[in-house]
Protein backbone atom coordinates (compact mmCIF):
# COMPACT_ATOMS: atom_id res chain seq x y z
CA UNK A 1 0.00 0.00 0.00
CA UNK A 2 1.12 3.55 -0.78
CA UNK A 3 -0.19 6.14 1.65
CA UNK A 4 -0.02 9.89 0.96
CA UNK A 5 -0.20 12.66 3.58
CA UNK A 6 -0.67 16.43 3.23
CA UNK A 7 2.08 17.84 5.46
CA UNK A 8 4.04 20.93 6.43
CA UNK A 9 7.38 19.12 6.23
CA UNK A 10 9.22 16.10 4.89
CA UNK A 11 9.64 13.90 8.02
CA UNK A 12 7.45 11.51 9.96
CA UNK A 13 7.54 14.09 12.78
CA UNK A 14 6.30 16.89 10.50
CA UNK A 15 2.88 18.30 11.24
CA UNK A 16 0.06 17.49 8.89
CA UNK A 17 -1.20 20.36 6.71
CA UNK A 18 -4.98 20.49 7.20
CA UNK A 19 -5.40 22.03 3.73
CA UNK A 20 -5.51 19.83 0.67
CA UNK A 21 -5.08 22.14 -2.34
CA UNK A 22 -2.59 24.44 -0.65
CA UNK A 23 -0.68 21.80 1.30
CA UNK A 24 3.03 22.58 1.53
CA UNK A 25 4.22 19.01 0.95
CA UNK A 26 2.84 15.66 -0.08
CA UNK A 27 4.53 12.92 1.93
CA UNK A 28 4.14 9.36 0.66
CA UNK A 29 4.93 6.16 2.52
CA UNK A 30 5.36 2.95 0.54
CA UNK A 31 4.62 0.17 3.03
CA UNK A 32 6.11 -2.62 0.86
CA UNK A 33 9.40 -0.83 0.25
CA UNK A 34 9.34 0.83 3.72
CA UNK A 35 10.25 4.07 1.95
CA UNK A 36 9.19 7.65 2.66
CA UNK A 37 9.26 10.10 -0.29
CA UNK A 38 8.01 13.67 -0.54
CA UNK A 39 6.86 16.18 -3.11
CA UNK A 40 7.49 19.89 -2.49
CA UNK A 41 4.17 21.58 -3.30
CA UNK A 42 5.08 25.03 -1.97
CA UNK A 43 4.96 26.66 -5.42
CA UNK A 44 1.15 26.35 -5.08
CA UNK A 45 1.29 29.51 -2.95
CA UNK A 46 1.74 31.51 -6.17
CA UNK A 47 -1.41 30.08 -7.75
CA UNK A 48 -4.31 32.48 -7.33
CA UNK A 49 -6.83 30.00 -8.70
CA UNK A 50 -7.32 26.27 -8.97
CA UNK A 51 -4.93 25.08 -6.27
CA UNK A 52 -7.24 22.13 -5.56
CA UNK A 53 -7.30 20.54 -9.04
CA UNK A 54 -3.57 21.20 -9.47
CA UNK A 55 -2.57 19.45 -6.24
CA UNK A 56 -5.04 16.64 -7.02
CA UNK A 57 -3.38 16.16 -10.39
CA UNK A 58 0.05 15.97 -8.73
CA UNK A 59 -1.26 13.48 -6.20
CA UNK A 60 -2.72 11.26 -8.94
CA UNK A 61 0.67 11.15 -10.64
CA UNK A 62 2.13 9.70 -7.42
CA UNK A 63 -0.55 6.96 -7.54
CA UNK A 64 -1.22 6.47 -3.83
CA UNK A 65 -3.80 3.92 -2.65
CA UNK A 66 -4.77 6.09 0.31
CA UNK A 67 -4.74 9.86 1.00
CA UNK A 68 -4.73 11.14 4.58
CA UNK A 69 -5.46 14.84 5.03
CA UNK A 70 -7.15 17.35 7.32
CA UNK A 71 -10.21 19.27 6.19
CA UNK A 72 -10.64 17.25 3.04
CA UNK A 73 -10.46 18.31 -0.61
CA UNK A 74 -12.96 20.80 -2.04
CA UNK A 75 -15.35 20.20 -4.92
CA UNK A 76 -12.96 20.73 -7.83
CA UNK A 77 -10.18 18.64 -6.27
CA UNK A 78 -12.65 15.90 -5.36
CA UNK A 79 -13.83 15.59 -8.94
CA UNK A 80 -10.21 15.00 -9.99
CA UNK A 81 -9.56 12.52 -7.18
CA UNK A 82 -12.70 10.61 -8.13
CA UNK A 83 -10.94 9.66 -11.35
CA UNK A 84 -8.65 7.39 -9.33
CA UNK A 85 -9.38 4.69 -6.81
CA UNK A 86 -7.57 6.58 -4.04
CA UNK A 87 -9.35 6.24 -0.71
CA UNK A 88 -9.47 9.50 1.26
CA UNK A 89 -9.39 9.85 5.04
CA UNK A 90 -9.82 13.20 6.81
CA UNK A 91 -9.59 14.74 10.27
CA UNK A 92 -5.83 14.33 10.70
CA UNK A 93 -5.05 18.04 10.34
CA UNK A 94 -3.68 18.58 13.86
CA UNK A 95 -1.41 15.51 14.11
CA UNK A 96 2.12 14.67 13.01
CA UNK A 97 2.32 12.47 9.94
CA UNK A 98 3.38 9.55 12.15
CA UNK A 99 0.39 10.00 14.48
CA UNK A 100 -1.88 10.30 11.44
CA UNK A 101 -0.49 7.05 10.06
CA UNK A 102 -1.01 5.27 13.40
CA UNK A 103 -4.56 6.63 13.63
CA UNK A 104 -5.27 5.38 10.11
CA UNK A 105 -3.89 1.93 11.00
CA UNK A 106 -6.18 1.81 14.03
CA UNK A 107 -9.18 2.80 11.87
CA UNK A 108 -9.57 6.02 13.84
CA UNK A 109 -9.83 8.36 10.83
CA UNK A 110 -12.99 9.31 9.06
CA UNK A 111 -13.45 8.24 5.44
CA UNK A 112 -14.18 11.23 3.14
CA UNK B 1 -22.17 59.97 -18.20
CA UNK B 2 -21.31 56.88 -16.16
CA UNK B 3 -21.05 57.02 -12.39
CA UNK B 4 -20.14 54.08 -10.18
CA UNK B 5 -21.27 53.96 -6.58
CA UNK B 6 -18.71 51.88 -4.75
CA UNK B 7 -17.22 51.37 -1.29
CA UNK B 8 -14.48 49.41 0.30
CA UNK B 9 -16.57 48.09 3.14
CA UNK B 10 -19.84 46.32 2.53
CA UNK B 11 -23.05 47.64 4.05
CA UNK B 12 -22.08 51.32 3.97
CA UNK B 13 -25.04 52.40 1.85
CA UNK B 14 -24.21 51.82 -1.83
CA UNK B 15 -27.70 50.63 -2.63
CA UNK B 16 -29.39 53.21 -0.39
CA UNK B 17 -27.53 55.97 -2.20
CA UNK B 18 -27.97 54.42 -5.66
CA UNK B 19 -31.73 53.98 -5.50
CA UNK B 20 -32.42 57.28 -3.78
CA UNK B 21 -30.13 59.22 -6.11
CA UNK B 22 -31.69 57.54 -9.15
CA UNK B 23 -35.20 58.36 -7.95
CA UNK B 24 -34.19 61.93 -7.11
CA UNK B 25 -32.61 62.51 -10.53
CA UNK B 26 -35.63 60.94 -12.24
CA UNK B 27 -37.78 63.83 -10.99
CA UNK B 28 -35.94 66.01 -13.52
CA UNK B 29 -34.30 63.77 -16.05
CA UNK B 30 -34.04 60.29 -17.52
CA UNK B 31 -31.66 58.11 -15.55
CA UNK B 32 -30.31 54.56 -15.76
CA UNK B 33 -29.79 52.59 -12.57
CA UNK B 34 -27.81 49.41 -13.06
CA UNK B 35 -27.21 46.94 -10.23
CA UNK B 36 -23.80 45.38 -10.87
CA UNK B 37 -23.59 43.59 -7.54
CA UNK B 38 -24.60 40.49 -9.47
CA UNK B 39 -23.88 38.12 -6.60
CA UNK B 40 -26.39 39.91 -4.42
CA UNK B 41 -28.39 42.46 -6.39
CA UNK B 42 -30.79 44.35 -4.11
CA UNK B 43 -31.58 47.68 -5.77
CA UNK B 44 -34.64 45.90 -7.13
CA UNK B 45 -36.09 45.76 -3.62
CA UNK B 46 -36.59 49.52 -3.82
CA UNK B 47 -37.26 50.12 -7.50
CA UNK B 48 -40.22 48.14 -8.77
CA UNK B 49 -40.90 48.87 -12.40
CA UNK B 50 -42.45 47.12 -15.35
CA UNK B 51 -40.34 44.30 -16.76
CA UNK B 52 -39.64 45.21 -20.37
CA UNK B 53 -36.84 42.81 -21.26
CA UNK B 54 -35.03 39.79 -19.87
CA UNK B 55 -32.34 37.54 -21.22
CA UNK B 56 -30.15 34.65 -20.11
CA UNK B 57 -26.42 35.35 -20.01
CA UNK B 58 -23.72 32.90 -20.98
CA UNK B 59 -19.96 32.66 -20.83
CA UNK B 60 -17.78 30.62 -23.14
CA UNK B 61 -15.72 27.72 -21.78
CA UNK B 62 -13.78 24.91 -23.47
CA UNK B 63 -15.34 21.48 -23.85
CA UNK B 64 -13.09 18.47 -24.24
CA UNK B 65 -13.57 16.27 -27.32
CA UNK B 66 -11.90 12.94 -26.38
CA UNK B 67 -11.81 11.52 -29.91
CA UNK B 68 -9.68 14.37 -31.22
CA UNK B 69 -7.34 14.73 -28.20
CA UNK B 70 -3.79 13.31 -28.21
CA UNK B 71 -3.19 14.25 -24.54
CA UNK B 72 -0.24 16.46 -25.50
CA UNK B 73 -0.93 18.66 -22.45
CA UNK B 74 -0.44 22.02 -24.17
CA UNK B 75 -3.89 23.18 -22.95
CA UNK B 76 -2.86 22.71 -19.35
CA UNK B 77 0.46 24.47 -19.90
CA UNK B 78 -1.15 27.63 -21.26
CA UNK B 79 -3.93 27.85 -18.67
CA UNK B 80 -3.11 30.41 -15.99
CA UNK B 81 -6.00 29.39 -13.77
CA UNK B 82 -5.70 25.58 -13.53
CA UNK B 83 -9.06 25.39 -15.26
CA UNK B 84 -7.78 22.68 -17.62
CA UNK B 85 -6.10 19.69 -16.02
CA UNK B 86 -4.50 16.79 -17.89
CA UNK B 87 -4.80 13.42 -16.18
CA UNK B 88 -3.43 10.08 -17.35
CA UNK B 89 -6.21 9.39 -19.82
CA UNK B 90 -8.31 12.52 -19.93
CA UNK B 91 -8.56 16.29 -19.83
CA UNK B 92 -10.75 17.82 -17.13
CA UNK B 93 -12.22 21.31 -17.54
CA UNK B 94 -13.39 23.42 -14.59
CA UNK B 95 -15.83 25.99 -16.00
CA UNK B 96 -15.87 28.07 -12.81
CA UNK B 97 -12.10 28.51 -12.88
CA UNK B 98 -12.08 29.35 -16.60
CA UNK B 99 -11.56 33.05 -17.42
CA UNK B 100 -12.64 32.62 -21.07
CA UNK B 101 -9.24 33.59 -22.50
CA UNK B 102 -9.56 31.02 -25.33
CA UNK B 103 -5.82 30.12 -25.09
CA UNK B 104 -6.32 26.36 -24.67
CA UNK B 105 -8.98 26.26 -27.34
CA UNK B 106 -7.09 28.34 -29.92
CA UNK B 107 -3.71 26.69 -29.32
CA UNK B 108 -4.91 23.07 -29.27
CA UNK B 109 -3.31 21.50 -32.38
CA UNK B 110 -6.14 18.96 -32.66
CA UNK B 111 -9.03 21.39 -32.09
CA UNK B 112 -10.11 19.16 -29.24
CA UNK B 113 -11.26 22.01 -26.97
CA UNK B 114 -13.98 23.95 -28.80
CA UNK B 115 -15.54 26.79 -26.81
CA UNK B 116 -19.16 26.30 -25.81
CA UNK B 117 -21.58 28.56 -23.89
CA UNK B 118 -22.54 27.85 -20.27
CA UNK B 119 -25.31 29.81 -18.58
CA UNK B 120 -24.12 32.06 -15.76
CA UNK B 121 -27.13 34.22 -14.97
CA UNK B 122 -29.95 36.47 -16.08
CA UNK B 123 -30.34 40.13 -16.94
CA UNK B 124 -33.58 42.03 -16.40
CA UNK B 125 -34.59 45.47 -17.59
CA UNK B 126 -37.40 47.34 -15.83
CA UNK B 127 -38.93 50.73 -16.49
CA UNK B 128 -40.39 52.97 -13.77
CA UNK B 129 -41.28 56.45 -15.04
CA UNK B 130 -37.93 58.10 -15.84
CA UNK B 131 -35.85 55.29 -14.33
CA UNK B 132 -34.52 52.48 -16.49
CA UNK B 133 -33.46 49.83 -14.05
CA UNK B 134 -31.19 46.99 -15.14
CA UNK B 135 -30.05 44.20 -12.88
CA UNK B 136 -28.23 40.94 -13.40
CA UNK B 137 -28.33 37.94 -11.16
CA UNK B 138 -25.51 35.40 -11.05
CA UNK B 139 -26.79 31.83 -10.82
CA UNK B 140 -26.30 30.12 -7.46
CA UNK B 141 -23.09 28.10 -7.47
CA UNK B 142 -21.34 30.21 -10.12
CA UNK B 143 -18.08 31.64 -8.86
CA UNK B 144 -17.26 34.37 -11.32
CA UNK B 145 -19.08 37.68 -11.25
CA UNK B 146 -16.81 39.50 -13.71
CA UNK B 147 -18.11 38.13 -17.05
CA UNK B 148 -21.71 38.85 -16.05
CA UNK B 149 -20.82 42.37 -14.87
CA UNK B 150 -19.04 43.02 -18.14
CA UNK B 151 -21.99 41.78 -20.24
CA UNK B 152 -24.44 43.81 -18.16
CA UNK B 153 -22.43 46.98 -18.80
CA UNK B 154 -22.38 46.10 -22.52
CA UNK B 155 -26.18 45.89 -22.47
CA UNK B 156 -26.46 49.32 -20.84
CA UNK B 157 -23.99 50.89 -23.27
CA UNK B 158 -25.83 49.43 -26.25
CA UNK B 159 -29.27 50.57 -25.13
CA UNK B 160 -28.74 54.10 -23.80
CA UNK B 161 -27.04 57.09 -25.31
CA UNK B 162 -23.83 58.61 -24.02
CA UNK B 163 -25.39 61.63 -22.34
CA UNK B 164 -27.84 59.73 -20.14
CA UNK B 165 -26.77 59.63 -16.51
CA UNK B 166 -26.03 56.03 -15.63
CA UNK B 167 -25.58 54.95 -12.02
CA UNK B 168 -23.71 51.69 -11.48
CA UNK B 169 -24.44 50.20 -8.06
CA UNK B 170 -21.15 48.30 -7.66
CA UNK B 171 -20.13 45.24 -5.64
CA UNK B 172 -18.30 45.85 -2.34
CA UNK B 173 -14.58 45.40 -1.82
CA UNK B 174 -11.65 46.24 -4.08
CA UNK B 175 -11.21 43.03 -6.07
CA UNK B 176 -11.94 42.02 -9.69
CA UNK B 177 -15.73 42.59 -9.66
CA UNK B 178 -15.31 46.20 -8.47
CA UNK B 179 -12.56 46.85 -11.01
CA UNK B 180 -14.85 45.54 -13.76
CA UNK B 181 -17.77 47.67 -12.58
CA UNK B 182 -15.73 50.88 -12.34
CA UNK B 183 -13.10 50.66 -15.06
CA UNK B 184 -15.04 52.49 -17.78
CA UNK B 185 -16.90 55.06 -15.65
CA UNK B 186 -16.41 58.83 -15.71
CA UNK B 187 -16.69 59.21 -11.95
CA UNK B 188 -16.73 57.08 -8.82
CA UNK B 189 -18.73 57.93 -5.70
CA UNK B 190 -17.18 56.16 -2.72
CA UNK B 191 -19.60 55.83 0.15
CA UNK B 192 -18.34 55.07 3.63
CA UNK B 193 -19.28 55.36 7.26
CA UNK B 194 -17.20 57.41 9.70
CA UNK B 195 -15.99 54.46 11.77
CA UNK B 196 -12.45 53.02 12.01
CA UNK B 197 -13.56 50.06 9.88
CA UNK B 198 -15.20 52.30 7.28
CA UNK B 199 -12.16 54.57 7.25
CA UNK B 200 -9.76 51.65 6.77
CA UNK B 201 -11.71 50.25 3.85
CA UNK B 202 -12.44 53.54 2.12
CA UNK B 203 -8.69 54.17 2.07
CA UNK B 204 -8.26 50.88 0.20
CA UNK B 205 -11.01 51.94 -2.21
CA UNK B 206 -9.40 55.36 -2.68
CA UNK B 207 -6.04 53.75 -3.46
CA UNK B 208 -7.77 51.50 -5.97
CA UNK B 209 -9.59 54.24 -7.87
CA UNK B 210 -6.46 56.41 -7.82
CA UNK B 211 -4.51 53.59 -9.45
CA UNK B 212 -7.24 53.40 -12.09
CA UNK B 213 -6.88 57.18 -12.67
CA UNK B 214 -10.54 57.76 -11.93
CA UNK B 215 -12.09 60.99 -10.74
CA UNK B 216 -13.87 60.33 -7.48
CA UNK B 217 -15.55 61.85 -4.46
CA UNK B 218 -16.61 60.61 -1.04
CA UNK B 219 -20.03 60.44 0.59
CA UNK B 220 -20.21 59.85 4.33
CA UNK B 221 -23.21 57.82 5.39
CA UNK B 222 -24.47 57.55 8.97
CA UNK B 223 -22.76 60.85 9.65
CA UNK B 224 -22.65 61.52 13.39
CA UNK B 225 -21.37 58.15 14.58
CA UNK B 226 -17.70 57.19 14.92
CA UNK B 227 -15.11 59.93 14.54
CA UNK B 228 -13.77 62.61 12.19
CA UNK B 229 -11.00 60.53 10.57
CA UNK B 230 -12.71 60.25 7.17
CA UNK B 231 -13.53 63.97 7.11
CA UNK B 232 -9.97 64.88 8.03
CA UNK B 233 -8.49 62.44 5.52
CA UNK B 234 -10.60 63.88 2.68
CA UNK B 235 -9.63 67.42 3.66
CA UNK B 236 -5.92 66.64 3.96
CA UNK B 237 -5.88 64.86 0.60
CA UNK B 238 -8.09 67.31 -1.33
CA UNK B 239 -10.75 64.68 -1.92
CA UNK B 240 -14.16 66.17 -2.69
CA UNK B 241 -16.68 65.41 0.05
CA UNK B 242 -19.94 65.23 -1.89
CA UNK B 243 -22.46 64.69 0.88
CA UNK B 244 -23.06 63.71 4.48
CA UNK B 245 -26.09 61.53 5.09
CA UNK B 246 -27.11 61.75 8.75
CA UNK B 247 -27.29 58.77 11.09
CA UNK B 248 -30.97 58.42 11.86
CA UNK B 249 -32.97 55.46 13.07
CA UNK B 250 -35.92 56.59 10.94
CA UNK B 251 -33.75 56.16 7.80
CA UNK B 252 -32.94 52.58 8.81
CA UNK B 253 -36.64 51.91 9.39
CA UNK B 254 -37.57 53.21 5.94
CA UNK B 255 -34.77 51.19 4.36
CA UNK B 256 -35.80 48.00 6.06
CA UNK B 257 -39.35 48.37 4.75
CA UNK B 258 -38.04 48.82 1.21
CA UNK B 259 -38.93 52.50 0.99
CA UNK B 260 -37.12 55.45 -0.51
CA UNK B 261 -35.68 57.82 2.06
CA UNK B 262 -35.25 61.23 0.51
CA UNK B 263 -38.98 61.74 0.02
CA UNK B 264 -39.44 61.54 3.79
CA UNK B 265 -36.21 62.97 5.17
CA UNK B 266 -35.60 66.53 3.91
CA UNK B 267 -31.95 66.51 4.97
CA UNK B 268 -31.30 63.47 2.73
CA UNK B 269 -32.99 65.23 -0.19
CA UNK B 270 -30.70 68.21 0.38
CA UNK B 271 -27.62 65.97 0.38
CA UNK B 272 -28.76 64.20 -2.80
CA UNK B 273 -29.19 67.59 -4.45
CA UNK B 274 -25.56 68.38 -3.58
CA UNK B 275 -24.48 65.19 -5.34
CA UNK B 276 -26.74 65.81 -8.33
CA UNK B 277 -25.41 69.35 -8.71
CA UNK B 278 -21.88 67.98 -8.61
CA UNK B 279 -22.76 65.44 -11.32
CA UNK B 280 -24.33 68.13 -13.51
CA UNK B 281 -21.20 70.24 -13.17
CA UNK B 282 -19.04 67.24 -14.12
CA UNK B 283 -21.29 66.58 -17.09
CA UNK B 284 -20.94 70.16 -18.22
CA UNK B 285 -17.14 70.01 -17.90
CA UNK B 286 -16.99 66.70 -19.75
CA UNK B 287 -18.66 68.26 -22.77
CA UNK B 288 -15.97 70.91 -23.13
Amino acid sequence: MKIAFTTKGTEWDSMMDPRFGRTEFILMFDEEKDELVNFDNRSIEGEAHGAGPKTAQQLLEMKPDVLITGNGPGGNASSVLEQSGTKIFVGAGQMTAKKAYDAYKKNELKAF
Amino acid sequence: MKIAIASGKGGTGKTTLSVNLAAFISENDKVVLCDLDVEEPNSGLFIKGELIHEEEKFKMVPKWVPDKCTLCGLCQEVCNFNAVIKLEKQIMVFPDLCHTCYACSELCPEEALPMVPVKMGELKHFQLNNISFIESHLDVGREQAVPLISQTIEYVEANFDKDTIKLYDSPPGTSCPVIEATKEVDFVILITEPTPFGFHDVKLAIETVKKMHKKFGVVINRYGIGNDDVLKYCKDNDIPLLAKIPNDRFIAELYSSGELIYTKVPEVKKQLKNIYDYILKLKENNKV
